[in-house]
């Protein structure tokens, strides 16, 4: 009996945390391929490559559990990165300002996301794949399609700089997931983002405004890009207008291997950091492994629909043990 | 005599242990309007679905043209001439008419499709039965009356002999109820069976021949409709005595705590009505009578053009539902699945739901606020669940429904809007939904209950109104109430 039922636990910890333990093969196979691969060095290295897209994952978080998507985030981490970058050295504005210009200026572009697609009712893939092509294109007006640079020190410590042994951009991710996490969590706004992604209609008759909600996360989406765009900056030393090409889909890929359903309700903010890691040690473990590039997008593509499909496989079978 | 074309013999189907068929046997005669009649949930749904093969039958057998056969399969009946043309129509919107009636089966030349030869045929199916369209129409560009009626050209253009038609009418209005009935007196000149279900009484006189009654899954009786009376039609309907089985009335009724004039909006005319403090006020009327949209709106979720809400002696003004359960307006839904409960989330998080402000401390859910809010709603109301903590997906349509019921009671409304409060759920969770529903009138509160389940509106209401066509065409007191009369009403007989 107690075998049974210890089995059972150990099932449903596979079912419900599947994620961890294909993270666990990973780290496990890595290092014994490579001795340097558990070196603390190492693994700051690879906190700090998947910072940048940790932070934007937390947004699209929120984002997908309302049953929406924003695949404007890469274009305003450009956007911002090179604002940012312009205030600095054209318009002299001290860094902190021109920081929390740039934050201000990606919650009002997920504003106009939300607009679009709370109030006008567009689809939200099409909204932000609008605004992803526009705001990027102002990126490159604004530059002329030049890169910017010649930043204070001050500034580039954002990026490139260490808090004890912890480079900060690490620091900046883990706050955003444990900022996320509190508001999914214990705070009514996140019980409303899972109830609208869940079931909308339900919802809007319980009470909820879900236009304000929408506003809300489309909002967060673009602070956490617009944080991203930031601390990219910092830790490049140059504006860049195509910085941040192509994140929509490496955070998309993330967030969805955290078990974040993209048809919303369902999803863990902290399974999303599992996410997180398994694409940062996958690229990490490969490179150590001097694999080259061409094979490392080929592997990464497979492992998103091989976590994905296994996830579906697993859900599958429990439903039909509890059916039967 | 004329020739049978379809005999249904002794038909029965279960659902999970549901009896929705007993024993149903019927025949069809060839080139005949046969009507169905009956309340909803008589079974006449079902019978059109083990007909048209949608559904397999639990025993019983189906002859098509003197042929038996225990089950059929849904192309096969296509293929052998039983059409059926549901409310929602299987038309593809953004083909023309002639797409759609040869959807399928082209004209061709060589792989190109043959559209110069498509459109004259259906010119001439058109014209035949004397409507003027032009086949290169858009479906989505016409009426729902013309919708309708190509689905009747393409069933006739498929050859069919029996047609099944389910409450056609129910979307029309006067003119285009006239062109349907004509088409149909020409259907049958040309020999086609149709098996027409409609809750329109007069209707069922002016184009049927016979008329099949059923009720509670049975088939009732089949008589000419030239020798029987309307009435005599109504009381073969209704049938029963009831009202037995619910819950005694303690209640005692107070003053007017809510009082509706002259609402108006795209589906609802003048609606006036009030509810007193301790009562049940019943809304009878058919499907699509417009009883949800006057909830709908009064709850803040639809749109009002006009019209005067008071509620204890104050006017208000609900423009959404936030601003109805902030003064004590609670709504449980017609629909729970798509909009009562979220399926995905806890008993616990669905409990609280409504009620998140009252147990927040600024943007912070008191956790143990949370878990007392819905220890108690779970206990008061006998949820049936292992724990708060359990997927609502995981209960039983019943304890689904009381978790809905929950959310709302604990929002501590003062009038609760019930549409609907039984559908779909088990006798057993039934009787306490009632139980709970004069336990809160019981504490001075008051309900306003849409109901299509006769026995239930008789037995809880105190009051019925009954509504037709988006309009409120009848009031009736407790010593009034009668299921002939609530029919009479609901289906045009007497009142607006």
């Amino acid at each position: 009996m107690d075998g049974k039922t210890g089995y059972k636990k150990l099932k449903n910890i596979f079912t419900n945390y599947g994620i961890v333990f294909i993270l666990l093969l990973l780290v496990i196979g890595f290092s014994f391929l490579s001795s340097r691969f558990l070196m603390r060095d190492n693994i700051f290295n690879i906190l700090r490559q998947v910072s940048i897209v940790g932070m934007i994952s937390v947004g699209m978080t929120l984002v997908l559990l309302t049953g929406g998507i924003d695949l404007s985030c890469g274009s305003i981490v450009g956007l911002t990165g090179v604002g940012a970058a312009l205030l600095m050295t054209k318009a002299n504005v001290n860094p902190v300002l021109a920081s929390l210009i740039m934050l201000v200026v990606g919650v009002a572009f997920g504003l106009v996301n939300a607009f679009f697609i709370a109030q006008l009712r567009v689809p939200p893939f099409i909204a932000t794949l609008g605004m992803m092509t526009s705001v990027r294109g102002i990126a490159y007006i604004i530059t002329g399609g030049l890169p910017v640079f010649g930043f204070n020190r001050s500034f580039t410590r954002l990026g490139q700089g260490y808090i004890g042994v912890i480079p900060i951009p690490v620091i900046i991710m883990l706050g955003a997931f444990v900022l996320g996490y509190i508001l999914l969590n214990i705070t009514r706004i996140g019980r409303y983002i899972y109830g609208v992604g869940g079931n909308e209609e339900a919802s809007r008759l319980s009470g909820v405004h879900v236009k304000k909600i929408k506003y809300f996360v489309y909002a967060a989406s673009g602070f956490a890009s617009a944080l991203a765009g930031v601390v990219l900056l910092a830790r490049v030393n140059s504006g860049q207008p195509n910085a941040g090409s192509g994140y929509e889909m490496d955070v998309i890929t993330s967030v969805v291997l955290g078990g974040v359903s993209m048809s919303g309700g369902q999803g863990r903010i902290g399974m999303v950091i599992i996410g997180v890691m398994i694409m940062g040690i996958l690229t990490n473990g490969m490179t150590m492994l001097s694999i080259n590039e061409y094979i490392q997008q080929f592997v990464k593509g497979l492992v998103l629909i091989g976590a994905v499909a296994l996830d579906v496989f697993i859900k599958n079978q429990r439903a039909k043990r509890t059916a039967a | 005599m004329q020739e049978n074309v379809l005999e249904v013999k002794n038909l029965c189907k279960y659902y999970a242990g549901v009896k929705a068929l007993t024993d149903v046997s019927i025949a069809f005669r060839e080139g005949e309007v046969h009507a169905l009649a009956g309340e909803n949930g008589a079974g006449k749904s079902t019978l059109i679905k083990l007909i048209t093969g949608a559904e397999t039958a639990t025993s019983g057998a189906i002859s098509v043209f003197g042929k038996q056969y225990d089950k059929i399969d849904p192309v096969w009946a296509i293929n052998n001439g039983i059409s059926a043309m549901y409310q929602e129509f299987n038309l593809i919107p953004y083909l023309t008419i002639a797409e759609n009636i040869y959807y399928g089966k082209e004209f061709t030349k060589g792989i190109f499709i043959n559209r110069k030869v498509m459109n004259a045929e259906t010119k001439k199916s058109l014209q035949d039965m004397e409507i003027d369209i032009d086949p290169r129409c858009r479906i989505c560009d016409l009426g729902v009356a013309y919708q309708q009626i190509v689905e009747i050209v393409k069933a006739v253009s498929a050859k069919s002999k029996i047609l099944i038609m389910d409450e056609p009418t129910a979307p029309l209005t006067n003119t285009e109820t006239a062109v349907l009935m004509k088409l149909i007196k020409k259907l049958k000149e040309a020999n086609v069976t149709i098996i027409y279900i409609s809750h329109r009484i007069e209707e069922i006189f002016e184009i049927c021949d016979r008329v099949t009654v059923m009720r509670d899954g049975r088939c009732i009786t089949t008589k000419n409709t030239k020798d029987i009376t309307k009435n005599e039609l109504i009381s073969y309907m209704v049938g029963r005595e009831l009202g037995e089985d619910y819950p005694e009335r303690k209640n005692e009724i107070g003053n007017t705590v809510l009082k509706i004039e002259n609402m108006n909006n795209q589906k609802l005319k003048d609606i006036c009505f009030n509810v007193k403090k301790g009562e049940i006020v019943g809304f009878g009327g058919l499907v699509g009578a417009g009883r949800t949209e006057v909830m709908q709106a009064l709850f803040g979720a639809d749109h009002i053009d006009n019209g005067k809400i008071t509620l204890n002696d104050k006017q208000v003004k609900i423009s959404n539902p936030s601003v109805a359960l902030a003064n004590g307006i609670g709504l449980i839904p017609e629909d729970r699945k798509n909009q009562g409960v979220h399926l995905g989330l806890s008993v616990r998080d669905n409990i609280s739901f409504s009620s998140l402000k009252k147990i927040s401390k600024g943007p912070f859910i008191s956790k143990k606020k949370d878990y007392a809010i819905s220890e108690k709603y779970c206990e008061k109301l006998r949820i049936k669940t292992p724990n708060i903590n359990q997927l609502v997906k995981n209960l039983s349509g019943g304890n689904q429904q009381k978790v809905v019921l929950a959310k709302i009671m604990a929002t501590q409304c003062d009038v609760l809007i019930f549409d609907e409060p039984t559908r779909g759920i088990d006798v057993g969770a039934k009787q306490e939904i009632y139980q709970l529903m004069r336990h809160i009138v019981d504490e001075g509160k008051c309900i306003v209950m849409v109901s299509s389940e006769m026995p239930e509106l008789i037995g809880m209401s105190d009051r019925i109104y009954i509504m037709r066509m988006g309009k409120v065409v009848g009031e009736l007191k407790r010593e009034e109430f009668s299921q002939e009369k609530i029919l009479e009403y609901a289906s045009g007989l007497i009142g607006g």
